[in-house]
């Protein structure tokens, strides 16, 4: 199990008592997630959808690595690693 | 040196120039590819040509008919240039939250700019043309972030380009906006030499965004899941404003690239990748040049201050 940080943007940040990042236990991307809605259960609608998978309009990186392109959810996450999420916004 | 008879004709055929010297492996080349020697000033006029050509091609746009088009400023510039050329009216649905220098340029290719709210950045941009355009009709909703025509002119340009100038490259990485550049470039390198990686890099753009109501709001490119977006990349990655700055810096001073603070995020992606590898050779896409950024402070005094002057500035 390790401790990491999730960094949380603006639109979420009401729902985790105003903080900027809070810190999570876990071994993989999946599990901090869990951890962090069990500790702030208005989070769940916002990131997974009732399969249980990152919503589409959801990023979330491990050390800036978007896990969609690492192994997703079973990404693996060591001790002082930082978890972000972030909404998908356009550009151009 | 040929004499060009409009300056659409100078779209494109970009030059590619080696800054290894900004290389964090011995091992590793690194190419930019300048998009900021467009005639508009950024990638983004090859983007606009294609989509202007393609809707004259279906007849879509006549002379004096109205375009509008939500733009955070490039894709708007390359528009205007042309429209003014060809006789259409261009409308830019423009977040506030751009710098004041694309504003003016949009101004001075006599651009009518309808401003979206700031804080919901490009996302409200999008919104807001579309319901302008569901509202009129009568005017044309070019819509890069769904237009084909917008991926096909990377495929059928830049990418090329790349593979003919740099036959032995490795690995590609690009920022993503529409993911037009990302989605065509990518494609045809794929097809062509499909040992070739390909890498996204953005900016934390979605942890300043105060208008967003929920990550519901969020928005990812028609054009991203068309052109199989999630299959074709290889990775993707946060560049943080603080890494934009230190590399677009670097590019200024160490190669003499006056560079737009895009180009510097793909240049930190590109450093990245490269101390992974063994060997190989990175071509990233420099988007612009640093001309339109200015105001921000970006390219002088302290790094902390400079990030502190971009604050929720778009400059992807």
């Amino acid at each position: 199990m390790s401790t990491v940080s999730v960094r949380l943007p603006t639109v979420l940040r009401p729902a985790v008592n105003g903080q900027t990042s809070v810190e999570v236990a876990g071994a993989t991307v999946g599990e901090v997630v869990d951890g962090l809605i069990s500790k702030y259960p208005s989070l769940e609608s916002n990131l997974v959808d009732d399969d249980g998978h990152v919503r589409k309009f959801v990023n979330v990186y491990v050390n800036d690595e978007d896990i969609r392109f690492l192994a997703q959810l079973a990404t693996a996450v060591a001790d002082g690693d930082e978890v972000a999420i972030l909404p998908a916004v356009a550009g151009g | 040196m040929a004499v060009y008879s409009s300056v659409l004709d100078l779209i494109g055929r970009t030059p590619i120039v080696d800054v290894s010297q900004l290389s964090p492996n011995p091992g590793v080349r690194i190419l930019a590819k300048l998009e900021g020697a467009n005639p508009g000033g950024s990638v983004k006029d090859r983007i606009a040509l294609a989509m202007i050509l393609a809707a004259e091609k279906d007849g879509t746009l006549r002379r004096g008919i109205t375009i509008i088009e939500p733009s955070s400023g490039n894709t708007g510039i390359g528009l205007a240039m042309i429209c003014r050329q060809r006789g259409y009216k261009l409308k830019i649905v423009l977040p506030q939250s751009v710098t004041v220098e694309r504003r003016q340029v949009l101004e001075a290719y006599g651009v009518e700019i309808i401003s979206s709210p700031g804080g919901e950045g490009s996302n409200g941009a999008v919104r807001l043309a579309q319901q302008l355009a569901d509202e009129h009709p009568e005017w044309v909703f070019l819509y890069q972030y769904a237009n084909n025509a917008n991926p096909t002119a990377h495929y059928e340009t830049t990418g090329p380009e790349i593979l003919d100038d740099v036959p032995d490259i490795t690995h590609f990485v690009a920022g993503l906006g529409t993911s037009g550049t990302l989605m065509g470039v990518g494609s045809y390198l794929k097809q062509n030499k499909p040992a070739v990686k390909v890498y996204a890099v953005e900016p934390p753009a979605g942890e300043q965004v105060q208008g967003l109501r929920s990550l519901h709001d969020g928005f990812v490119p028609p054009v991203f899941d068309k052109w199989g977006g999630i299959e074709l990349l290889d990775g993707k990655r946060i560049v943080r404003p603080s890494e934009s700055l230190t590399w677009t810096r670097r590019l200024v001073a160490e190669a003499g690239i006056f560079a737009g603070i895009s180009s510097g995020a793909a240049l930190a992606g590109s450093a990245k990748i490269a101390e992974q590898l063994d060997e190989g050779t990175i071509v990233f896409v420099s988007s612009d040049g640093a001309w339109k950024y200015l105001s921000t402070g970006a390219y002088s005094g302290s790094i902390d201050e400079a990030i502190e002057g971009l604050g929720n500035v778009i400059y992807f």
